[in-house]
């Protein structure tokens, strides 16, 4: 097989005048602007691109376009780029992949020899035993796994994503494409017409008809004159609900993959055909190609694909093909006519190349020396698009392929996908889809226009759902040529041969789906688009049935495969910061990712942080901390309705601790809700509970209790939250608030007050204490953060002020032994274990979950306890296991660990079961290491301060 | 992905609510044994076929609403129209 660059091609895609440079697994070759990586190298006369996956033989051109199985390479550090559609560029690095030690001379071509050994399921079959094996299979399964190399130093590429909401997408630019879009637009829908392609036309760009190419300059002309937005080099790569559709653009200017994500009102699915292999012996030997690769090499690129041919035609674009090689100088040797019962059945020549091709024609069985093979078997119909629609094609053994059965009708086919015909009628049955489409596209924007409140109104009534009245395509006749009288290669990307799937069958995996897992035949880089039908036909054959009694595979997403970072990049996930970030920032923070929040986490040195709140006063900005602003007169009722204990009676400027349980019981949030007037109440909520307690509270308001005069307004990012911790911070209060009386009588523990501070208005604070300390939680109108933080800090620099982050305020929670709902609870975790059996007010009429609660007062329930290592200095790991004694019996786990710099030892909380809850229980903890340790339960849940005084001083 | 019909918002993409599941009535707290209790919990129909269910417009107007859905084909049946105040369980 030798393939040479011709003269210039009239249709031909390539600029002569610009020379493009580029290596070749190290060895400097040259291409043309327009080439792609396949048509320079074959130009230059290689025609090895790849080995096979097991057997290792060499494989080259086949199809010469995006599907072509054969044709894998590395560009650079980019892996898996397929050489038949990516375009040559300048300096370009080009490495063949799975080829060691090289591609023209390997060792792993020894397994063709071993060949009768790597049968159908042999993956299955071979590394499975003795288990002890397995890491050495692992090591041995990856050097032969195929794929391209991964550079974990590439640096991050931009990907970028797109939304749009077109009337109508035509997925597929061939005559049938262009002209629905061209239809559509003229109709007044917008529309995006997506090519798989580097170029709109489809087929007729590849085809030297006069005719062809006349009719390609006027669909072009007349899309450049329309409406239509043009993707290139774009797949749809996937259909969804409603016309969601997915579609991966590979020509972006800046990103390497950017992903569309479209709203279509109407899909129209024009990918045209697939050319499908045949099935013999030797049908992957290099030099055997279809119609399409040997038309696209000479009239796109001007490449001779060989110099004597066989052509295997049962089709006009197998005639076509031998007119196409006629004319650039290659010698056929014989048309052999499937139509009238010729065929094919085995090549012959060495493991690098076609030498000659057995066939039996109107001379009978004859071998013909011949360098090339061009074979013209028939077409896949990529139902794909129809499949995910919910569709399941239907077979026509008249016409051998599959035709689409019943889509949902804002999904319309045309082409041939949708059935035959000339040019003409293609680009007629295109046209009448288009406007189909367009018309259907308008009753849908109406409908979605007229059903949102605020849209501008809409004129008069939804139109008709148009009914469709194309004139159906016809199905010209086709012989059924999946295989010949001999075996060969099914699946060329996975190297399953049809006797492995007959030997599948025989085994018993005879489900289309079953023997495709079995065998991983369609599981490679085509993905079926090759070797499906083929493979159903194997099978179908197997099991002496029919392939439309055998069925195909169904095509799920992506239609072509997209990179991770198209599907990763670029997020739209905010990312959320106090107004008092900036300090943070200037102040040596180490900030922690909480949800959406960026959080302080320390300013150095957690232990000296904690030590100063003990000691002095600290500042926590507590900024992400839910805050649900609730008025009118029934909240009282909501916050009994909501928490487990009673509200009925908060006096105003008094706070309540409270905790919330779901319909099951299971611990759903804690905070304190305050009364700051009459029919005024402001809740807390955990931060990472902020945006789930909201819709909890409009659940119960919107749908159990409608009746109830309750406004919930979410005020979180509303107000800056500054926790004011340390003995010394009522004196730090006071030199910053104006109005408010802060001496204990006036303003006691668990009370709120609204005041000025630092010159700000409407403030409020209450005196709480998560730390355990006596302290102000202060909450300003969030633009005024950064200035009362900066107050309080200079007005406290006498006083030993400083910042502390997450981590001191987690472990001196811990000191205080305050549970966290979602660490030291889970969702199994009842309200009582926490220990709060009296908050738990099961005398009220009804609160959300009490039923469960009060069935739960019956049952020993696993607590949350404290517990301290024996040994001071160990610090369990959190989730390390409570076990019983030597045994791995898990009677608990460790939910906080820490080691506290005020005790100076280690302190837990953890989950026990519940006959080791109480005090002086001893345990026995697991730890990581596997070492066990002597731990022992304390009687309440605060290492530090039991009684409370520091906090209510 | 399913475009749900929000009365206020109109059709929104689903991943723009939160799904609430299927419509039931809460059982009498004070009285509801404890299978008719964790049937109300934990006890769906799950039809193939048409569901009255709860959705939230999470990103919109944060209102709980509930519409007919076939869950076999993903249509919606007499969705509520912009100012409807159906809503809530069934």
């Amino acid at each position: 097989m030798t393939m040479s660059r011709q003269g210039v091609q009239p249709t031909e895609v390539i600029d002569r005048a610009a020379k493009l440079r580029f290596r070749w697994n190290g060895k400097r070759f040259s291409g043309f602007e327009g080439d792609t990586i396949a048509s320079a190298l074959a130009a230059a006369g290689e025609h090895i691109f790849s080995r096979s996956m097991k057997y290792h033989r060499p494989r080259g051109i086949l199809t010469a376009d995006y599907w072509d199985p054969n044709l894998m390479v590395q560009v650079g550090d980019d892996p898996n780029v397929r050489a038949g559609h990516r375009l040559l560029e300048s300096g370009m690095d080009v490495r063949s992949q799975n080829a060691w030690p090289s591609l023209n001379r390997d060792i792993k071509a020894a397994n063709s020899l071993l060949g009768r050994f790597l049968t159908a399921g042999f993956y299955y079959k071979t590394f499975m035993r003795p288990q002890w094996l397995w890491p050495t299979y692992e090591r041995v399964l990856a050097t032969f796994a195929p794929g391209g190399k991964i550079d974990l130093d590439t640096p991050h590429a931009y990907h970028d994503k797109r939304y749009t909401h077109p009337d109508v997408v035509v997925a597929g630019a061939g005559p049938a494409g262009i002209s629905a879009a061209l239809a559509a637009s003229s109709a007044g829908a917008s529309v995006l017409l997506v090519s798989h392609e580097h170029a709109v036309g489809g087929h007729l760009r590849y085809s030297s008809d006069a005719a062809d190419q006349a009719a390609l300059t006027e669909l072009r002309a007349a899309l450049d004159a329309s409406d239509v937005e043009v993707l290139t080099d774009s797949t749809v790569t996937g259909r969804y609900e409603d016309n969601w559709l997915g579609i991966v653009q590979r020509n972006h200017p800046i990103a390497v993959e950017r992903l569309i994500k479209a709203r279509a009102k109407t899909l129209v699915a024009a990918p045209g055909l697939i050319e499908r292999p045949y099935v013999f012996e030797g049908n992957d030997r290099p030099g055997v190609i279809t119609p399409g690769a040997a038309r696209r090499l000479i009239n796109l690129w001007g490449v001779k694909p060989g110099e004597r041919a066989v052509v295997f035609s049962a089709n006009a674009d197998g005639d076509a093909a031998v007119a196409d090689l006629e004319r650039v100088g290659t010698e056929i040797a014989a048309v052999i006519d499937g139509r009238t019962g010729g065929s094919v059945s085995s090549t012959a020549g060495s493991s690098r190349a076609v030498e000659a091709v057995m066939v039996n024609g109107t001379n009978g069985a004859e071998r013909i020396d011949a360098d090339l093979l061009v074979v013209a078997a028939g077409w896949t119909a990529p139902t794909s698009l129809l499949n995910m629609a919910g569709d399941r094609p239907i077979y026509d053994p008249t016409a051998a392929r599959f035709f689409p059965s019943d889509p949902p009708s804002n999904v319309l086919a045309t082409g041939g996908l949708a059935g035959d015909a000339d040019l003409d009628g293609l680009r007629q049955h295109g046209a009448a889809t288009g406007r189909l489409a367009a018309a259907r596209a308008a009753a849908v924007r109406h409908r979605l226009q007229s059903r949102t409140a605020r849209a501008l109104p809409v004129d008069g009534d939804e139109p008709a759902w148009a009914p469709d009245e194309r004139a159906p395509l016809g199905r010209d006749p086709h012989p059924e040529l999946y295989r010949a009288d001999t075996h060969g290669m099914v699946d060329m990307s996975e190297d399953i041969s049809s006797k492995d799937l007959v030997a599948a069958a025989h085994e018993g995996y005879d489900s289309v789906e079953l023997a495709k897992r079995y065998t991983t035949a369609t599981m490679g880089p085509s993905q079926g688009k090759l070797e499906t039908v083929n493979t159903v036909a194997a099978i179908a054959e197997a099991r002496g049935e029919t392939i439309s009694e055998v069925g195909t595979t169904v095509w799920r997403p992506p239609y072509a495969p997209l990179t991770l970072g198209a599907l990763a990049g670029r997020m739209f996930e905010p990312v959320r910061v106090s107004s008092i970030q900036p300090w943070h920032e200037a102040n040596n923070v180490s900030v922690i990712q909480a949800g959406q929040w960026l959080r302080p986490d320390h300013y150095g040195d957690p232990a000296a942080e904690v030590r100063n709140v003990r000691d002095n006063v600290g500042l926590i900005d507590v900024t992400p901390l839910g805050k649900l602003d609730l008025r009118g007169p029934d909240v009282p009722k909501l916050l009994s309705l909501l928490y487990v204990n009673k509200w009925m009676k908060l006096g105003v400027g008094r706070v309540r601790y409270g905790m919330m349980c779901a319909e099951d019981g299971v611990v759903l949030d804690d905070g304190v809700t305050g009364r700051l007037g009459e029919d005024h109440y402001m809740m807390s909520t955990t931060s990472s509970g902020a945006g789930g307690v909201w819709e909890w509270v409009e659940n119960w308001l919107q749908t159990e209790r409608p009746d109830w005069q309750v406004h919930v307004t979410p005020v979180t990012t509303a107000y800056a939250s500054i926790n004011v911790a340390g003995p010394k911070s009522r004196e730090l209060m006071s030199r910053v608030c104006e109005d408010a009386d802060l001496d204990a009588e006036a303003f006691p523990y668990m009370t709120v007050r609204q005041a000025t501070v630092a010159g700000v208005e409407d403030c409020f604070m209450w005196r709480i204490g998560f730390t355990g300390e006596l302290s102000f939680e202060l909450h300003v109108p969030a633009g005024h953060g950064l200035h009362v933080w900066e107050a309080l800090m200079d007005a406290g620099s006498d006083l030993g002020v400083g910042p502390f982050g997450l981590e001191g305020q987690r472990i001196m929670r811990l000191e205080k032994g305050h549970f966290i709902v979602g660490q030291d609870t889970d969702g199994l975790t009842l309200g009582p274990s926490t220990g709060l059996w009296s908050l738990i007010k099961l005398d009220k009429d009804d609160f959300a979950g009490k039923p469960e609660l009060a069935w739960a007062a019956d049952r020993s329930l696993p607590m949350v306890v404290a517990i301290q290592p024996d040994d001071p200095d160990v610090v369990p790991e959190e989730a390390a296991q409570i076990v019983r004694g030597n045994t791995n019996e898990i009677l608990g786990r460790i939910t906080s660990s820490r080691y506290s710099p005020t005790l100076n030892r280690s302190i837990c909380l953890g989950q026990v079961e519940p006959d080791l809850a109480a005090g002086g229980t001893k345990l026995t903890v697991l730890l990581e290491s596997g070492e066990r340790i002597g731990a022992t339960v304390i009687d309440h849940h605060a290492h530090f301060d039991p009684a409370g005084e520091r906090l209510r001083g | 992905m399913l475009l749900v019909p929000c009365p206020n918002c109109g059709p929104r993409n689903s991943t723009d609510l939160r799904y609430g599941g299927e419509s039931h009535a809460r059982p009498d707290p004070n009285t509801a044994s404890p299978a008719e209790w964790r049937a109300y919990l934990y006890l769906r129909d799950n039809p193939a076929g048409w569901l009255r269910e709860n959705w939230y417009c999470a990103s919109g107007c944060r209102r709980w609403f509930s519409v007919e859905r076939n869950t076999a084909t993903n249509e919606f049946r007499d969705p509520p129209l912009p100012g409807d105040k159906r809503g809530g369980a069934a």
